[in-house]
């Protein structure tokens, strides 16, 4: 009997509306735009900066229009969930043998979380909140 | 088969990421929506302290991080996820995004040391 | 009284000298409580429908050639309990494979592709028998041990969507048994294997989605493999810079 394989279509803009665990790995490509324009963002403020003190307070009242603000928030949402994301991956890229065992995930984790936590709070203190 | 060149795109991706998760949030949080909505007593964005913080060396160091680093990451992401959903013009859009982060690191470093 | 519960089972058939495209049968199974999948399909094959083809063969997780797609989630069969489903099943040949006949998915591709990696140890000194075995210490066993457990089940080939979307790509259980034998002490073939594994198509084929892990049946972690291998060769390639060669 002669062979007839079936291949199955796999839509090239849509494959990933098929299952929970896609759309969740597409979320988080998608913060990427976010991290990308609060980039851009930051290098502008930097540009205004050396363009002297008008320039540099112009782009502070831009910052503070509602779209802006608004903007913001979205970004900061986004960047957390870039950064839950990747410290919940790095016991699989880069797990740690300590004596005759790796280190559970677990504590790989957790020190992540916890060196975050350390940096964020030492940046507000440093700007006074 | 050859060896693929995507460890060059690819590191800074990896430290840029790992750059982003740990500083972009507390980051964003200060210069977009603390200081905007004036809810920090100091004025860490007024343009005295922003202009000394980045004449200093470790000042420009810093900044520079801020921006190079994470400008990366988000190119090398975005290359991937064009291709995801179904953009297929690869070399189109490595281009484009590294050409865009590159232009962000030069911007960043002309303007830090004219400052 | 009876403790068996009526599930309808919605196959996947593909008959190649009759169909030109698949199309789903249903069949209604009288299934006893602690049934898998596996089971059903049997019970299907032996009383209702003797045409219906799948593989299968140890019916204990430890084969892996019963893979199948149920309920939209690469599954085996074998491990697929009843009890964990509603009253209506589907059962689906592996996707991102080429479908021979029902249930049975072509896998030339995924040999080939295992075959490319040289998944076998490539000794770093030739020893005659008279010179005893290579000795290996628990804690050398332990950096590699969890990727000896693969059974090339392919769920996780099923659950890629970059394997669906780019079939060149070699894909997550060929990538981790590579970074198997790379890691294992008795091998040097680590420099021969990087030729499949540092390509393009190889490791950076790869997006992260991490769906291989998640289904894999026997928690090899496919995706952390590869992205061991990733950091390895850009390590490497770097490396490769400063020492002036390519
Ligand atoms: S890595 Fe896991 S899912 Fe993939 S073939 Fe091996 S056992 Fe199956």
């Amino acid at each position: 009997m002669s062979r007839k394989p079936y291949i199955r279509p796999i839509p090239k803009t849509s494959w990933y509306m098929r299952d929970g665990r896609y759309k969740r790995y597409m979320l988080r490509e998608v913060t990427c735009v976010f991290i990308g324009a609060y980039t851009g963002v930051l290098t502008m403020g930097l540009l205004r900066l050396s363009q002297g003190k008008e320039a540099y307070e112009a782009f502070l009242q831009a910052m503070n229009t509602p779209s802006a603000i608004v903007f913001h928030i979205l970004a900061l949402l986004f960047a957390v969930y870039h950064s839950t994301t990747w410290f919940n991956v790095t016991p699989q890229a880069m797990p740690i043998m300590k004596g005759d065992d790796f280190l559970p995930g677990k504590v790989i984790v957790t020190a992540h979380y916890a060196g975050w936590a350390v940096v964020s709070l030492f940046i507000l203190l440093v700007v006074g909140i | 088969m050859a060896k693929s060149h995507k460890p060059i795109v690819w590191g800074p991706f990896a430290a840029g990421g790992t750059f982003a998760a740990f500083f972009n949030p507390v980051l964003i949080l200060v210069t977009g929506i603390l200081v905007p909505l004036g809810l920090l007593s100091g004025d860490v964005l007024s343009y005295t302290r922003a202009h000394e913080f980045a004449g200093g060396w470790i000042g420009k160091l810093i900044l520079f991080a801020f921006v190079a680093l994470p400008a990366w990451h988000a190119a090398h992401r975005l290359r991937i996820t064009v291709h995801d959903f179904g953009v297929r013009a690869d070399i189109l859009v490595a281009v484009l995004v590294y050409a865009s982060a590159a232009l962000a690191t030069v911007v960043a470093i002309v303007s830090l040391l004219a400052i | 009284m009876s403790t068996k519960r009526t599930i309808t089972f919605e196959v996947m058939r593909y008959r190649p000298e009759s169909d030109a495209e698949p199309s789903y049968q249903t069949y209604s199974v009288p299934c006893e409580q602690e049934w898998v999948v596996l089971d059903a399909l049997l019970y299907i094959k032996d009383n209702l429908d003797t045409t219906l083809s799948f593989r299968w063969s140890c019916h204990m997780a430890v084969c892996g050639s019963c893979g199948m797609i149920v309920n939209g989630e690469p599954m085996l069969s074998c491990k697929a309990f009843l009890r964990d489903y509603p009253d209506v099943i589907r059962v689906e040949p592996l996707t991102n494979f080429p479908i021979e006949r029902d249930l049975v998915i072509v896998m030339d591709d995924f040999i080939t592709k295992l075959a490319s990696i040289k998944p076998y140890i490539i000794p770093k000194e030739e020893r005659k028998v008279e010179q005893g075995e290579y000795l290996q210490t628990p804690v050398q066993l332990k950096k590699f041990k969890q990727y000896t457990l693969c059974i090339n089940c392919l769920l996780c080939y099923a659950a890629c969507p970059q394997y669906g979307l780019v079939p060149e790509f070699v894909g997550p259980a060929a990538l981790a048994l590579a970074h198997r034998y790379n890691l294992d002490s008795r091998d040097n073939g680590r420099s021969q294997r990087q030729e499949i594994a540092a390509s393009h198509d190889g490791v950076w084929e790869c997006s992260f989605v991490g769906a291989c892990s998640e289904v894999c049946p026997k928690h090899v972690d496919p995706a952390g493999a590869i992205q061991q291998t990733k950091i390895a060769s850009t390590m490497d390639y770097f490396l490769g810079f400063l020492q002036g060669g390519s």
